[in-house]
């Protein structure tokens, strides 16, 4: 119960300034996002290095088993 | 803060990528290895077919890593790095929701999030298009494939954020029960239309012009001229398995996130209060008590 009835003190007044943090938000969000695109995306139904096969082949069961489609 | 916040997440991410591997390594791959199993013998029974209809067969690309390295290594970095990307958007919409998203404890917003990430980037979209193993779809539609499983991923995490958004905004007239309640409808109601709308994958036309109309592109078994069965469908419980070991990983992943990372969110945002509170009980015992 105790984290039911929290004190006011105990939640989270802290807000973050988003106009100062939001460079490094944004970057890490984009970094993220662009380690998903290889892992889940590229050499499928996109590719940014043409015809190359090889970061699709080596992901390719963790692609399949974390949902994305797969050739 | 922001900095620290971030780290913390890749680090959890980390963490969760590294379970999430270990439980994939034992579970996932038994059916990995018996969906390619049902597709090598599946080939060689529509050789046979070719053969017989007097066409040539079209020999296999060759293979770029062994069935070893994608069953050890590859899903290994896959996981972990996937881990430690949703670990970084994890502390983003972490650092973005700190205390603007209502009364929560450091510890409970993270298990949120967590929840939140793990709804919006994959169940959700598993909903509509559910994870397949390898043999189960058709290289010529990937491409529509990709976009139908990003667009619902888009919709649902766009959806899930404008919900956030809507239950604050009807916090004060409804009050915080109601309102969760009401933009939680408002959510489901919105994906709902989207999963209607968008097609199933059996349903696209390139599917159609070769199939016939199905719901899933699940291979069926396959007949020789005659209509005799030469070799079976899919195995429906190599698919469920899979199915069902793909949501467990993706529960660990996010579940883990979310308890690696929320006591060090909380030890963060409030390291003064934790070292005063952690030598004497706060509530004093009371006199007299034996």
């Amino acid at each position: 119960m105790s984290s039911l009835s929290a004190p006011a003190a105990a939640t989270t007044p802290v807000v973050l300034p988003v106009s100062k943090a939001v460079l490094w938000l944004v970057g890490t969000a984009l970094i993220a996002l662009a380690v998903y695109y290889f892992i889940g995306v590229d050499q499928g139904a996109y590719s940014v290095f043409g015809k190359d096969m090889h970061i699709h082949e080596f992901v390719h069961d963790s692609r399949h088993f974390l949902g994305f489609p797969c050739h | 803060m922001e900095k620290k916040l971030i780290l913390r997440g890749v680090i959890a991410g980390a963490v969760a990528g590294l379970l999430a591997f270990v439980f994939a390594r034992i579970f996932a791959e038994p059916q990995i290895a018996s969906a390619i199993n049902y597709e090598s013998g599946r080939d060689a029974a529509q050789e046979t077919l070719d053969k017989a209809a007097g066409l040539t067969p079209q020999a296999a690309g060759p293979d770029i890593f062994s069935r070893t390295i994608q069953a050890n290594v590859g899903i290994g970095v896959g996981m972990v790095f996937f881990g430690i990307a949703m670990g970084a958007l994890f502390a983003v919409a972490y650092a973005v929701c700190l205390g603007r998203v209502g009364n929560l404890r450091a510890r409970n917003l993270a298990l949120v999030v967590a929840l939140g990430g793990f709804l919006g980037i994959y169940f959700v979209p598993f909903v509509k298009y559910p994870a397949n193993p390898p043999s189960i779809g058709h290289p010529e539609t990937i491409k529509d494939r990709g976009n139908l499983y990003l667009a619902m991923v888009v919709c649902s995490v766009v959806f899930l954020v404008a919900a956030t958004w809507l239950g604050k905004r009807l916090q004060p007239r409804f009050g915080n029960w109601n309102a969760t309640l009401l933009a939680g409808a408002g959510y489901i109601i919105a994906i709902g239309i989207v999963m209607a709308l968008l097609p199933a994958l059996g349903e696209l036309s390139a599917n159609v012009q070769e199939f016939g109309h199905h719901a899933t592109e699940t291979p069926l078994p396959l007949t020789n001229p005659k209509g005799a069965i030469v070799y079976p469908g899919f195995p429906a419980d190599v698919l469920f398995s899979f199915r069902f070991y793909s949501v467990a990983t993706q529960v660990l992943l996010w579940a883990t996130l979310g308890l690696v990372f929320g006591p060090m969110a909380e030890r963060l945002l409030s390291p003064a209060k934790q070292a005063s509170a952690d030598p004497a009980p706060v509530q004093p015992e009371p006199v007299g008590a034996a």
